[in-house]
């Protein structure tokens, strides 16, 4: 194939990371839109809350596809736009914590903290979101060299929220569950590639009576 | 070939997080966003007509409305605790999962629903059975006009003036047989219409058609209202035309919409969120800021009124939504915290 030897420059870098913000903030404009034309209903309120969630979860989702992509096309380079994704899931899970805090409970501390911590639900949410903070905050390069081989441990936490907003957005539906269940199927696919690839299954599957399975010397 | 473009933007093109009219129309939209800035996000509706990209073809198709003769009925108004709610806001903000789930979809996809012709059957343990068409549901009764409360499980409120009439007249009027006990109702089923109801998933999990009761002595409270309009017109279709029930002290899914059958009954009625999860939505379901949804509290409503996204209030809930001087009676000996 011609273009087996295409690789990332760190020109077209630049330009990627500029698609990406675009495409990271449009949906923000677009709810501005929405809302200021009431197509977000006579009480855009839960719809804003709602709609910031879901976009922090396909942020979520996109953060998550990056470095498989990255594999498949040996596209190294690809790997250096995982922080701006993931700042995107964080700035997506603030305006959702936000709203939910200024537009519903319209800034009573009290309830606030009651409501974390009485409603499980509310309690995995807070706890993803508290990790996801921790993500962004030592995400700098400076954080990251001083950190050493414990930033790596912290950041496979991503995986641990990529498991908790699902649950909390699926305990937090009144009924209708097809939606959080279509991202607990995304999530637990690009979780199950991660898996399979990860140095923990090899080990099970050379424990395990499948001895002869071929492994994926990828990872 | 671009190997990267492909895998790594393919699946984010602009028009697919953007609506075809705005994609079109994007510089112009940004023009005006440039030019409206900020003011925009912090007054409420004052710039609303700035963007006049949706609207022309929404009010073409909107359901047609039909003003009501009415007296005003102002005896219960010393219960109301706030200002009303704007119209606007009354018939944009609705639950009508027949419609879809979201708090937009029944007015997008209810204003073709046709409820004229209309029957409503009243049935069961009564003397006289009655087939009302729709010039029945708007004549038989004088109408009044009743500002009531109105409280969602969700912990939102409104105050709405309903047009309509006492349930309890019309119960006289075909006769409760002494055996009777409870009232059960029954909303349009007609997939071709209610999207919702064409499959569970789509409606939310509901099995179809949506069902409600009362106990009879509920159900004869002069309070309990039939209504069949709202600021002085006719009901739109997402606010349950041609005719629903309001019961102002119970929690708004209570206050079945888009009846055609009401049966008077010798045994307590099924009722469709207490049959979806029982742990979360009661059969009494009367408003009570001691007893907390699982996932949210019930203390405290965020009232829906005049102006913007942060002019609302959070209020502390009444019991009974502020009616229980005319219904606590109704519940004497029965612990309500136990029967939410």
């Amino acid at each position: 194939m011609k273009n087996k030897q295409f690789r990332l420059t760190s020109r077209s870098l630049f330009w990627l990371k500029g698609l990406m913000h675009c495409i990271g903030l449009l949906p923000i404009i677009y709810l501005v839109l929405l809302v200021f034309n009431d197509k977000a209903g006579g009480d855009p309120v839960q719809y804003i809350i709602h709609y910031t969630g879901v976009g922090a979860l396909n942020a979520l989702i996109a953060t998550l596809l990056i470095s498989p992509i990255a594999r498949k096309f040996k596209q190294g380079m690809l790997l250096q736009t995982r922080r701006l994704v993931g700042l995107y899931v964080f700035a997506y899970a603030s305006l959702h914590i936000l709203a939910f805090f200024s537009l519903d409970l319209l800034f009573a501390w009290g309830l606030f903290f009651e409501e974390v911590l009485k409603r499980p639900y509310i309690l995995v949410g807070a706890a993803a979101y508290l990790l996801l903070a921790a993500l962004a905050f030592t995400s700098f390069k400076a954080v990251m060299r001083k950190m050493g081989r414990r930033w790596q441990k912290l950041h496979n936490a991503i995986y641990l929220i990529a498991l908790l907003i699902p649950i909390h957005f699926y305990w937090s539906v009144k009924s209708e569950i097809i939606e959080p269940i279509l991202y607990f199927i995304m999530v637990g696919l690009l979780l199950g590639i991660r898996l399979k690839a990860s140095r923990w299954w090899k080990q099970l599957s050379v424990k395990s009576k499948f001895k002869g399975r071929e492994i994926n010397p990828e990872s | 070939m671009n190997i990267i473009k492909k895998a790594a933007w393919d699946k984010f093109k602009d028009c697919d997080v953007t609506p075809e009219e705005v994609y079109h129309d994007r510089r112009r939209i940004l023009k005006q966003m440039g030019f409206v800035g900020a003011g925009a996000l912090l007054s409420s509706q004052a710039n609303a007509g700035v963007f006049d990209l949706f609207s022309s073809e929404e009010e073409k198709a909107a359901f047609a409305r039909v003003a009501l003769p009415h007296a005003k009925q102002t005896e219960y108004d010393h219960l109301l605790y706030g200002e009303l709610t704007p119209e606007n806001k009354v018939i944009s903000h609705n639950n009508f999962y027949e419609f879809g789930t979201s708090k937009t979809d029944p007015v997008e996809n209810a204003q073709e629903l046709k409820v004229n012709p209309w029957q409503l059957v009243i049935e069961g343990e009564v003397d006289t059975p009655l087939t009302l068409d729709y010039d029945d549901i708007l004549k038989m009764f004088p109408l009044e006009e009743r500002i009531y409360n109105f409280r969602c499980v969700e912990a939102w409120s409104m105050v709405i003036p309903w047009v309509g009439f006492s349930l309890a007249n019309l119960l006289k009027k075909a006769g409760v047989k002494s055996n009777a006990t409870h009232v059960a109702f029954e909303t349009l089923y007609d997939p071709e219409q209610m999207p919702g109801q064409k499959n569970r998933y789509s409606g939310g999990g509901i099995n179809y058609p949506y069902v409600e009761g009362l106990t009879l002595a509920e159900a004869m409270t002069d309070l309990t209202f039939m209504s069949v309009g709202l600021y002085g017109k006719t009901l739109p279709p997402q606010n349950g035309a041609p005719i629903r029930l309001v019961v102002p002290w119970k929690y708004g899914f209570k206050s079945i919409k888009s009846i055609v059958r009401i049966r008077v009954t010798d045994n307590k009625p099924k009722s469709s969120w207490n049959l979806l999860a029982a742990s979360e939505y009661g059969f009494y379901a009367n408003v009570n800021p001691e007893v907390d949804h699982p996932r949210w509290s019930q203390a405290s409503e965020r009232r829906i009124a005049e102006g913007g996204l942060f002019s609302a209030k959070r209020i502390p809930t009444l019991p009974f939504n502020g009616y229980g001087d005319l219904v606590s009676g109704l519940y004497e000996g029965l612990d309500l915290k136990r029967n939410f």
